[in-house]
């Protein structure tokens, strides 16, 4: 950033120049709208009704009407998978939206104030990342009732404390700068401060942690739902497809194969997002590739 | 070095307490009776409130919070409600299985993710490097239940060279008890040894750029040599740091893990009694894992010191 402010003009350019020859970048932004687009569409459209059961049609294999062939009741695995990326693709977003709006004021006040109010928010990160948090989500889904709302929270709950981390290092990297003493000299308050000065420079770093952790969330969802404390049927989620098709593998693997498939090729999308928006949006932090 | 060992223990035990209390509370305030549950639905009046005088649910929370604590240091877990045995017996019955699975995929992913991190940093940017991350941007990608679902129709379905799920117990012999664990191991490595192989590659990059390497280059010493012994141990930090913190998803994963295989192991047990509302059982496990990551993560931190002796002046 800071070569960029030697050449103000050139910046937007730049960065779109960037973000286009990244590969990690454009790969990971073609598949996660490729999933988006999916979800989008099965709101107007699936090939077949997935409330619609026809035993008689149950556990087909792979054919030119069903592209990826059909469930133990008979349903269309591929409109199954294009109306469940709607709830990963939700608990997701949800869970990642709880985390960022508690998480980061909680990391920039901690930073703001020091002392005590930091030293407890790192006590509090302590006890929250002390417990394993696939656990802790069984814990909080089977309480609280299985469901997806719940399985959100129990998602969202964990995001907090990475989200209050890494926006507290990155506001604790930029109070001693000088524009922030200027600032301070000026008069303005650590509440303006932080919303005017720090927010947008740890923007990108938040946005990179925020599709890493809308990709944790999306394994984490599915864990849930194949556990059976995720969405409920009739809604199709992609973990609980999973747990339908383990105990039919013997006659019927491909029940396993393509929710799975669905789940690793979303994640990997995300993943490479993330790995590319880094890149692009902070060379300094750039990894050896 | 004395007052960061300090620091680290204070912080420990105080994570420990606070843990404890958030367990406590979240299990007091939690609907259901344990009276009611051991008696069953026909329990008289009479019973089930001379049952709960015996447990000691009428005494004030703060006694029992105490007693539960003090009863967990020496050992005293309580009893089940559902399997009316002392927890501290279903959890070492459970912990058989589970304590050598998470080993074993430790030692898995540790030593597949090191080499191959290393491999990929020494050779950067040849097609070797490109495809091993290439790998393990897809590990970290596949959830490891889906993973183990294909591992069991590969090996167990299809090749039939293990069994699909169960555990046959130590008793008849080591071999069968690790055949059974070998899938689920596989399972839950996978993923860590993705992201570790990536921190051990970069980590190694970063060193390898140092000066003391290229020196020891310069005088001669053999690359293989340079690579294990100069700059492995340098690049040991992050790589420990990582270690730690998956061993806290190594047990989280044991849930779903021992749920796919039928592992009669910690996970399972906690699960069901989560959904069986047998809190005493769940409390303890919970504290137990909550208490092995503390114990792990301050280990981690203790073994910087040894790895770096730069951390042993600053506290």
């Amino acid at each position: 950033m800071t070569i960029e402010s030697h050449v103000p003009e050139d910046v937007p350019q730049h960065w779109l120049r960037q973000s286009l020859t990244n590969r990690s970048f454009v790969t990971g932004l073609v598949i996660t709208a490729l999933i988006a687009a999916m979800a989008l569409i099965s709101f107007v459209w699936t090939p077949y009704d997935v409330t619609n059961l026809i035993v008689a049609d149950r556990m087909k294999g792979l054919s030119a009407e069903h592209v990826f062939g059909t469930d133990h009741f008979g349903r269309d695995i591929f409109s199954m998978i294009m109306v469940g990326s709607r709830n990963s693709i939700a608990v997701a977003i949800v869970a990642v939206g709880i985390g960022m709006g508690i998480g980061v004021p909680l990391g920039c006040w901690a930073a703001a104030r020091g002392g005590l109010v930091d030293e407890a928010l790192m006590r509090f990160n302590d006890l929250v990342f002390a417990f394993p948090a696939l656990l802790s989500a069984v814990m909080i889904t089977a309480i609280a009732g299985p469901g997806a709302i719940n399985a959100i929270i129990a998602i969202g709950i964990f995001n907090v404390p990475v989200f209050a981390r890494v926006a507290r290092a990155g506001a604790l990297a930029l109070w001693p700068r000088e524009y922030i003493l200027a600032a301070r000299a000026a008069g303005k308050g650590k509440v303006l401060i932080t919303v005017e000065h720090i927010l947008p420079n740890i923007a990108s770093m938040l946005l990179v942690q925020g599709t890493i952790q809308f990709a944790l969330g999306i394994l984490a969802e599915a864990g849930l739902s194949y556990l059976g404390l995720g969405a409920q049927p009739p809604m199709p989620s992609w973990g609980r497809m999973l747990f339908d098709a383990q105990t039919r593998m013997m006659v019927a693997p491909h029940l396993a194969i393509f929710p799975g498939l669905a789940i690793v090729i979303t994640v990997l999308g995300l993943n490479l997002l993330g790995d590319g928006l880094r890149d692009v949006l902070d060379p300094r932090l750039r990894r050896e590739r | 070095m004395t007052a960061f060992i300090l620091k680290r223990l204070g912080i420990g035990f105080a994570t420990l307490i606070l843990a404890s209390v958030v367990v406590f509370s979240v299990m007091e305030i939690l609907p259901g009776d344990p009276a009611q549950l051991m008696l069953g639905m026909n329990a008289t009046d009479e019973a089930l409130r001379a049952l709960r005088n015996e447990m000691g649910l009428n005494d004030p929370v703060l006694l029992r919070y105490v007693s539960w604590i003090g009863g967990m240091l020496v050992g005293d877990f309580g009893n089940s409600y559902t399997y009316s045995s002392p927890v501290i017996e279903l959890i070492g019955e459970r912990a058989i299985v589970s304590l050598p699975l998470a080993v074993i995929a430790l030692l898995l992913s540790t030593l597949i993710a090191i080499p191959v991190g290393m491999f990929a940093a020494a050779r950067r940017g040849s097609v070797a490097d490109t495809s091993v991350m290439g790998v393990t941007q897809l590990g970290v990608a596949i959830p490891n239940f889906w993973f183990a679902l294909l591992l069991i129709y590969v090996f167990a379905v299809w090749l039939r060279l293990v069994p699909a799920g169960g555990f046959p117990g130590w008793e008849n012999g080591i071999w069968p008890g690790i055949r059974s664990l070998l899938l689920p191991a596989v399972a839950l490595a996978l993923p860590q040894a993705a992201i570790l192989a990536r921190v051990t590659r970069s980590a190694m990059l970063e060193v390898l750029g140092e000066d003391y390497i290229r020196t020891a280059r310069a005088k001669g010493m053999p690359r293989r040599i340079v690579l294990w012994r100069h700059a492995l141990r340098n690049a040991l930090i992050p790589v420990l740091t990582i270690l730690g913190l998956q061993f806290a998803f190594l047990l989280a994963g044991t849930i779903i893990i021992e749920n796919v295989f039928y592992l009669p192991g910690l996970g399972r047990l906690v699960f069901q009694a989560i959904t069986q509302r047998d809190l005493i059982v769940v409390e303890g496990v919970v504290m137990l894992l909550v208490a092995s990551v503390v114990i792990v993560n301050l280990a981690v931190d203790l073994t910087y010191a040894v790895v770096d002796p730069r951390l042993r002046t600053r506290a």
